[in-house]
């Protein structure tokens, strides 16, 4: 097992100013010298991020940087991989959740995540959205037509699909699976929704749906989404994260990140000298 | 480091390029534009009005291209500012140009009447901000801040030039007011070069502005 005690990185330029909580924002997830290895490889090393509430937080960076294995330690689905170790601390809502303790159902029930494919169940789309609030225990179909109703509607789907609730999921357009994939998130009604490339697989016009989408929901819920798509990310993120070699290399507001980034190496990623 | 988007580098470095051709042709304007004041040559004035347009294409050249490179590649950090930049600073030397045309204007009004004085102070004026332009262009070419406030620095001695052959105009307008027109005719002459001079300040700005990211006056 490597040496647990490395210090934070001093490389990584978080930009204090910025980066502060101007409207006295919450942290809602706090990342503290978190390491993590896939057996000797060293994945993730020395992240330090604390990510606020009610933004929507960007993780960008070249393939094998890391973001994706991050994302997933924020709901603790990289324990899924058999090799992994894990040092540091992950505070979710000042919790660790990387604590024994901490129930891992208790963190999905809060977090949820939206991947790069659609992956509706082959189900209807009512019962896809209703499938989670069901597990929890809600029996009353009027309230489970409420909650289908309100979380189709809040992942903007709701026009499209009102008259065809009982037919397949599988029938809808990879944009529309997308978003029901979201409304079936919003129907846990979490506290963050972890999203790994969501648009990746879709359509531009879909592509900006799901953003405009991402845009509202962030007044409800705080958004940690991984994207290869930079502009997107300068689009609709409010802070941005650099990841390289399992490293975060800058955080900080995008409007800085995409105009004065503070690292060479950022500046060479987002104008695509690299990567 | 991989070299990408070699198709973005070099559209990057064909704009840089029409901008020291729009450069250089301001540059050659003015240096006409003061031979014809110097010689009386109305021929040469008149050309220099004609060749305007010349200046005129250029920009319109250096705007489209700049546009399709935002459209098309979008552009970030400083590449953004380089695109924006090449806009701002091919206004700026598409309106030097215009001074040429201005000072060859003012050398068809004074016509064939003899020159009161030698006009050695606006060559002088015309040196330096011709060579500020020069110096200019090659500051945007390489980044080079310190090239930059060299230029903006230069900016004083015209703006001293310029208050000292105003002053000397002036008395020569006292000592023979029948050449009021021509005396007139010369001080604007000096107003433009002294304004041509102020643009490459601006220049030497908008260098500052795309290597940092924030904006400095240099103006004092």
């Amino acid at each position: 097992m490597p040496v647990m005690t490395e210090k934070a990185n001093p490389n990584v330029k978080t930009d204090k100013l910025n980066a502060g909580t101007k409207e006295n924002k919450k942290v809602v997830y706090n990342t503290k010298d978190l390491n993590l290895w896939y057996g000797e490889g060293h994945a993730l090393k020395n992240i330090n991020l604390a990510i606020n509430e009610n933004e929507v937080t960007a993780i960008i960076g070249p393939s094998g940087c890391g973001k994706s294995t991050y994302i997933k330690t924020l709901n603790r689905m990289v324990e899924l991989v058999p090799s992994v170790k894990i040092s540091g601390e992950i505070l979710y809502r000042e919790r660790n959740i990387l604590d024994k303790s901490f129930k891992v159902e208790d963190l999905r029930t809060s977090v949820g995540m939206v991947f790069q494919k659609p992956n509706p169940f082959p189900k209807s789309i009512y019962e896809n959205v209703a499938y989670g609030p069901k597990i929890h225990g809600i029996r009353d179909k009027k309230i489970l037509d409420e909650i289908v109703e309100k979380s189709l509607r809040g992942a903007a789907i709701w026009d499209e699909v009102k008259d065809r609730l009982n037919q397949n999921a599988y029938g809808l357009s990879g944009g529309q699976q997308q978003r029901l994939c979201i409304a079936r998130c919003l129907a846990i009604e979490p506290d963050v929704i972890l999203m790994d490339e969501p648009t990746s697989a879709l359509d531009p016009i879909s592509t900006l749906k799901v953003e405009e989408l991402v845009q509202e929901l962030k007044e409800e819920f705080s958004i940690i989404i991984v994207t290869h798509n930079m502009q997107q990310a300068a689009r609709i993120s409010d802070k941005t994260a650099f990841f390289l070699n399992g490293e975060v290399i800058e955080f900080a507001e995008t409007d800085k990140i995409f105009s004065t980034p503070s690292d060479k190496r950022t500046e060479d990623y987002i104008t695509g000298r690299f990567g | 480091m991989m070299a990408v988007r070699e198709r973005f580098e070099y559209d990057l470095q064909e704009l840089q390029k029409k901008l020291l051709e729009i450069g250089n042709f301001a540059e050659e304007a003015l240096h006409k534009a003061i031979e014809a004041l110097e010689t009386q040559n109305i021929e040469l004035a008149l050309q220099i009005m004609d060749d305007d347009s010349h200046a005129d294409l250029l920009y319109e050249e250096i705007n489209d291209l700049a546009i399709l490179l935002i459209a098309k590649q979008q552009p970030v950090a400083i590449d953004l500012r380089r695109i924006i930049v090449a806009i701002k600073i091919a206004t700026d030397i598409e309106r030097i140009a215009d001074f040429a045309v201005n000072i060859a204007k003012s050398t068809i009004r004074i016509g064939s009447e003899p020159l009161i004085k030698p006009i050695e102070h606006i060559k002088q004026m015309h040196q330096i901000s011709t060579e500020m332009l020069r110096l200019s262009l090659e500051a945007f070419n390489d980044d080079d801040i310190a090239k930059a406030k060299k230029v903006a620095d230069m900016d004083d001695q015209v703006d001293d030039l310029y208050g000292e052959t105003i002053k000397e105009l002036l008395q020569i307008n006292l000592q023979k007011p029948e050449f009021l027109p021509q005396i007139t005719q010369l001080s604007f002459v000096c107003r433009y070069l002294e304004r041509a001079a102020d643009h490459v300040t601006n220049i030497s700005e908008h260098i500052f502005y795309m290597v940092k990211g924030r904006q400095y006056d240099l103006n004092n």
